[in-house]
């Protein structure tokens, strides 16, 4: 599903590789925490399974595609097979939730018929049914997270991306949309977290990959967030 | 693709950058309302070259107390004259006439003008324009009834090289303004892009195509470049209707100066628009390529 073979990063502003000769594979429907500190490499990690960069060294395959080799023209169609969720939930400001959920259809091409009948679907299914018409800054923290996972997951990727999704939540919200991301995984979606959530890593008992200095120091298949915290 | 959502994204880029939108509007239509007038003149000089250089080439004015003999020896001098193409001889009635209606807009030059007072000549063409020398050694200034001999042509080619020179001007300075325009309209596009980088991330976070992210962007700049392009041929119908058929409407009936007429600005508006339309997007898709990351 995804694999990274001898990956090394390399970025001109800095001397030390943000990824150094990473190895490893991540199979269909699995769950992943990406641990480490922070300049470990773990948004590096995110960003190249996305094509927002390319690799130093090394090939990034995903679903089968070397990205190395893709062609610019054909990142988008990269891109409509996997969901992103960030630590700053990224909506639009001046859309609706349903707007903002329905946007990400609409520049893709989706016909209208479907976003009508699709957006009001997930944003059942993560919890925000009667908030549709709501703009984000009249929802909470956890709310708006709702809204981006719910934009994320409307096009049912195949990979799920969690960059620290829960940083700005407190511990409760925090476990709701944990509950949701278990929850679209078990429908099938890979997902991969990177996260400094400790309680989160700890609780849930997923594999565990830790990056430290851009190399993988662990990879535990049910991992907890590492006594050395 | 979305027309509605392509259409809202321009009209909304166009109002967040006001200020600049109008500067790179105005920018453009000065541009191309100079190349446009640069066109016209360049008509206007091939129009005129028709007009002069087919008339005469050498004028031959002849002097006041010319005998019959010497005029019909010059005469045939000239139909003997292997340079010689092709001559007409003017009378001084029919200098006196031509003056009449060349100067017929300025009556009391015509009227202070005794019927008299011009020579008669002839208008000589030659086989080859560049040879005025030979027909000048032939008839000598001031011998055997000849007054002057006159290289017409020399006085064309200083008109018309004033002429080019004002032309290689106005679009010297409609490339100065085309390339501060195309700065304009590509800082123009780098802050609306900044300005919706919400909604490209997101875009491209989704996979939103390449087109769809970069359509809204260039349509702004062709739009932009388009009502500068209005602007400017409606500058060039306004110099047209004030200027050009007022100022200059005596030369223009005398046949001096060709007119404008509205079939020469409706050739060059199409060509005004499409330099606009098409430098602007060009601009504007360079721009998104280089400096922005969609």
């Amino acid at each position: 599903m995804i694999e990274l073979q001898h990956v090394t990063k390399l970025y001109p502003a800095s001397a030390r590789p943000a990824l150094d000769d990473v190895s490893t594979e991540i199979d269909k429907g699995e769950f992943v925490f990406l641990i480490g500190s922070s300049g470990s490499g773990k948004s590096t990690f995110l960003r190249l399974l996305l094509k927002e960069d390319d690799p130093t060294r090394g090939t990034v395959t995903v679903n089968g595609k070397t990205l190395n080799t893709m062609s610019k023209w054909q990142v988008p169609k990269l891109r409509r097979t996997m969901g992103c969720v960030f630590q700053d939930f990224r909506l639009l400001r001046n859309r609706t939730v349903s707007e903002n959920v329905a946007f990400a259809l609409e520049v893709i091409n989706k016909p209208h018929r479907t976003i009508k009948r699709v957006v009001p679907e997930v944003l059942e299914m993560v919890g925000l049914e009667g908030k549709a018409n709501r703009l984000p800054h009249e929802l909470s923290g956890g709310e708006q997270q709702r809204v981006a996972i719910a934009r994320a997951f409307v096009n049912r990727p195949l990979v799920l991306l969690a960059d620290e999704p829960t940083g700005n939540l407190d511990p409760e919200t925090s476990e709701g949309i944990m509950l949701l991301l278990e929850r679209i995984n078990r429908t099938g979606t890979t997902v991969i977290m990177a996260t400094h959530d400790y309680h989160i890593v700890d609780s849930m008992r997923r594999r565990v990959i830790e990056l430290n200095g851009g190399q993988i120091t662990r990879d535990q298949t049910r991992g907890v967030y590492g006594v050395g915290r | 693709m979305r027309v509605n959502f392509v259409l809202s994204e321009v009209a909304t880029g166009l109002r967040r950058n006001l200020t600049m939108t109008v500067a790179m509007i105005l920018t453009t239509a000065i541009s191309l309302g100079l190349m446009g007038t640069g066109l016209l003149i360049a008509g206007m000089i091939s129009d005129m070259k028709e007009i002069y250089y087919d008339k005469v080439q050498v004028s031959i004015f002849l002097a006041d107390d010319v005998t019959d003999e010497q005029r019909s020896a010059i005469e045939a001098q000239l139909s003997d004259s292997p340079e010689v193409a092709n001559y007409l001889y003017e009378s001084k009635e029919e200098a006196y006439a031509r003056f009449q209606q060349q100067f017929s807009q300025q009556p009391e030059l015509v009227e202070n003008t005794p019927p008299d007072a011009l020579p008669e000549s002839f208008r000589v063409e030659l086989v080859n324009p560049e040879r005025y020398e030979v027909i000048a050694a032939e008839f000598p200034n001031g011998q055997n009834g000849v007054d002057q001999v006159r290289d017409e042509g020399d006085f064309l080619d200083r008109l018309f090289s004033l002429l080019n020179g004002a032309r290689n001007a106005t679009i010297a300075v409609a490339v100065v303004q085309a390339l501060a325009a195309l700065l304009l309209i590509s800082n123009t596009i780098q802050l609306a892009a900044f300005n919706r980088r919400n909604e490209t991330n997101i875009m491209r976070l989704v996979g939103a195509s390449r087109w769809y992210t970069q359509l809204p962007f260039i349509l702004e700049a062709a739009l932009a470049g388009l009502i500068g392009a209005l602007l400017a041929v409606g500058g060039l119908v306004l110099t047209k209707v004030l200027f050009v058929d007022k100022t200059l409407a005596g030369p223009i009936k005398a046949g001096i100066i060709p007119p404008v007429d509205w079939g020469a600005i409706a050739t060059i508006a199409p060509v005004i628009g499409a330099a606009g339309v098409g430098l602007a997007a060009v601009a504007a898709y360079v721009t998104l390529r280089l400096y922005v990351r969609l």
